[in-house]
């Protein structure tokens, strides 16, 4: 999708330069929701202000909307065709194969090594095991990342 | 349960998760499932990975899908018109968009350098090798005997996982799969 929205804002219409839409991506990509979103968000507000953002947003949000909206209002009564319900046996395993298929390369550009990878271990551990809310794994990543920062600045002080 | 406190509940539940979904599309996974299987029994595993399939197959962030689709069934499962539930769709497509439309403008205001701030950077730095471990929560998460029945659904997830890796596409994959249940079962 991002490769679309680049050439629909920067080549098409040149509302952002490129080294812009580069420093956008970074921001939507370190904010709580979807890339895509948070990217037309940033767009909309820097061409018309928070007006711009509103539209921005819903253009990007109502056509999946519409599609997913009528598909769950047909897909109820499907659901108990015993034909339905075959496909979808085959379909469930694939769609956790699709989940965990990306790690790798997503651990790649995580930068995840040997000394920081019990991070997303004892996360996957914590939450898949021990059924810890995914609301405190985030808060408590970020506490545990400004808490470094400030211990090696009194480190740096001394 | 009366409409006005689902729909309240609704919005809540997709306030919380907009709020905290960093990362992004499967990284968001773990959280919505938490909520919505675990913490309020809204729908069964199974139905949440049929959710998620269909999110893999339709255009647009998976987050949002599940917002949609889980506002309409959970709406009508109990018993409320197909109006009312077009209503619960939009309140939690709404509610899980509105952190994200907040702190984009914030950013957009006052931070336009966040990304070079060092007390940004710092809290990045946890939170990125996070992520990457709430995705496999993810997975892990759907692993339970209603979705892999017997060996053939790990044939199934091995065929794919390893067809994934090599670059196929996801949509074809989820065809794939489905021709496949049709015939092994």
């Amino acid at each position: 999708m991002i490769p679309l929205i680049r050439n629909e804002v920067v080549s098409k219409r040149s509302w952002l330069g490129d080294d812009e839409f580069m420093d956008t991506l970074a921001i939507a990509q370190s904010m709580p929701g979807p890339m895509a979103l948070n990217t037309a968000l940033f767009v909309g507000n820097k061409r018309l202000g928070f007006k711009g953002s509103l539209f921005s947003g819903l253009g990007v949000i109502l056509p999946s909307f519409v599609v997913i909206l009528l598909i769950a209002m047909i897909f109820v009564q499907f659901k108990e065709n015993p034909v339905v319900e075959r496909i979808f046996k085959g379909i469930r395993p694939a769609v956790v194969a699709l989940i965990a298929a990306p790690l790798v390369i997503l651990g790649k550009a995580a930068k995840i090594n040997w000394k920081n990878s019990w991070i997303p271990v004892s996360v996957a551990l914590l939450v898949w095991l021990a059924g810890v809310s995914p609301i405190y794994i985030v808060l408590g990543a970020i506490l545990l990342g400004i808490l470094h920062l400030v211990y090696i600045k009194k480190i740096l002080n001394r | 349960m009366e409409l006005l406190e689902l729909y309240l509940l609704l919005f809540w539940v997709f306030l919380k998760i907009g709020l905290f979904g960093f990362g992004g599309g499967y990284a968001m996974l773990p959280l919505i499932q938490y909520e919505v299987v675990d913490a309020h029994n809204w729908i069964t595993v199974v139905d949440f990975t049929d959710i998620v399939a269909i999110s893999q197959t339709t255009p647009g962030p998976i987050a949002y899908n599940s917002a949609t689709y889980i506002g309409y069934s959970v709406v009508t499962n109990m018993g409320f018109g197909n109006m009312y539930g077009v209503l619960g769709s939009a309140i939690c497509t709404f509610a899980v968009s509105i952190p994200s439309l907040i702190l984009m403008t914030v950013v957009c205001v006052f931070f336009a350098k966040l990304n070079k701030n060092q007390w940004m950077q710092a809290s990045l730095s946890v939170l990125k090798p996070a992520v990457i471990g709430l995705i496999a929560s993810a997975a892990l998460l759907l692993i339970d005997d209603h979705n892999f029945i017997d060996y053939k659904s790990w044939i199934i997830f091995g065929a794919v996982f390893f067809a994934s890796i090599k670059k196929v596409d996801p949509i074809l994959l989820i065809v794939l799969a489905g021709v496949a249940g049709l015939i092994l079962y």
